[in-house]
């Protein structure tokens, strides 16, 4: 009786989030496979911790222990060695000129190739960005988190998101500015 | 190129509608005067656009979700047993399982324990005293836990003390230690517990490998990426150093 009902509380409080905290999950492993084993851990860790749950927002919860399952496998799997953009560090809000040239799309076929040209682009140059940096924007911009949110499932100070979400945008501006060019 | 401006924090705060009512009319009359941030809040929002119609937002493939809901096992992550029934089932019966079977620990506490493991393998979680000499460890605890944990030295063994930690498993405060063999790291939590002294069992979780058993009225578990017969070794190693 009491098993029922904590089983449905934790689908309740968890199904709403499952493909929140897999965007998230498969951002930050960068392949399908990866992201899947990220979140049979994640589910069963929640299920571990979720009696211990008093919190008012699950979502936050249970992202922060998806992020932490997929920083816990990146680590695990240290051979891999990353490609990364450089970055500058977090308590530089130092700066270049934001400036990115977005193709102009109308509906000729031309305009359709640039923009899957450009859809590459976006997706190769998040998915290039360090783990702390792209997991930011991903929070930010698709999931359309608060800055107090991010915080929160990163553990990280709200000054510390603020610098990182500046940098992520920075770099990706930059680097899209450049291939444009070349 | 000097295109700089203090505010752009503020001009990425105000895009992010983070700012009060208060702030963002200051914000918006500063920047009617500074093209720096005009420039900035124009790239902040063709970067918002590029990125929301061209980078995916992945969504849970319907057969994992699936998966994840009816706990079939897995092929690539079987050995998770991920199965969700399951694990509620099983998790959610530990306290029941204490009274019916006191010999046999909770499947739920494997998971804690290598939970716990993973947990401090995070950067700057591994250890809050970091002491190779067990008369510093030891002491530690003290006033922080409710018993005085067992601290033992294994350098000689190969098994090099770095340090110890608080952690919360099994519904109560515990005792890590932290040992060190080449590259990988043992986490050894101890807690008491009025269980009869058991030898050794082993178990396997993830492709980590632990190490249970009771003596002294304490209960101890060791987890570890080390091989088998390595963990065994350091629990057969530790049970015997007086």
């Amino acid at each position: 009786m009491a098993e029922r009902d904590a089983e449905r509380d934790f689908k309740t409080a968890i199904l709403p989030h499952l493909d929140a905290a897999y965007n998230l999950a498969r951002w930050l492993m960068r392949n399908p496979e990866d992201a899947e084993d990220v979140m049979q851990d994640a589910v069963v860790r929640a299920l571990t911790y979720f009696a211990g749950f008093r919190g008012a927002n699950p979502r936050g919860w249970f992202l922060q222990i998806v992020r932490n399952a997929a920083y816990a496998s990146m680590k695990v799997n240290q051979g891999l060695r990353l490609v990364q953009l450089a970055s500058g560090t977090d308590d530089e809000p130092g700066f270049g000129t934001l400036g990115i040239e977005l193709a102009d799309t109308g509906d000729d076929p031309e305009s359709a190739l640039l923009k899957s040209r450009s859809q590459q682009n976006i997706e190769r140059l998040l998915a290039a960005l360090p783990p702390e940096l792209r997991e930011a924007i991903v929070l930010r911009e698709l999931e359309e988190l608060s800055y107090k949110e991010i915080s929160q499932i990163t553990e990280t100070p709200i000054g510390t998101v603020m610098s990182r979400l500046w940098r992520a945008r920075r770099l990706l501006a930059e680097t899209a500015r450049r291939e444009d060019m070349q | 190129m000097i295109e700089s401006c203090e505010n752009l924090l503020l001009v990425q705060a105000e895009f992010d509608g983070e700012l009060d009512a208060a702030q963002s009319a200051a914000l918006v009359a500063h920047r009617a005067q500074c093209l720096v941030c005009q420039k900035a809040t124009q790239a902040l929002q063709r970067l918002r656009t590029e990125i929301r119609c061209d980078a995916p937002h992945h969504r849970l493939p319907a057969d994992l979700r699936a998966r994840l809901l009816r706990g079939r096992p897995v092929s690539r992550a079987a050995w998770r047993g991920g199965a969700l029934s399951f694990v509620v089932g099983a998790a959610l019966a530990a306290s029941v399982m204490l009274f019916v079977l006191p010999t046999v620990q909770p499947p739920g506490l494997a998971d804690a324990v290598l939970a716990g493991h993973l947990r401090s393998l995070q950067p700057g979680h591994l250890e809050d005293v970091v002491s190779t000499d067990q008369h510093s460890v030891k002491p530690w605890f003290d006033g922080r836990l409710d018993f005085a944990p067992p601290v033992k030295d294994l350098a000689a063994e190969g098994f090099l003390l770095e340090g110890g930690r608080l952690d919360y498993m099994n519904e109560r405060p515990v005792a890590a230690l932290v040992y060190g063999r080449a590259l990988h790291k043992i986490n050894l939590f101890v807690w008491p517990s009025a269980e009869p002294d058991r030898a050794t069992e082993d178990l396997a979780r993830n492709g980590y490998n632990l190490v249970h058993w009771q003596a002294g009225g304490m209960t101890f578990w060791a987890v570890s990426d080390l091989e088998k017969d390595e963990l065994d070794s350091f629990a057969r190693q530790w049970r015997q150093e007086s």
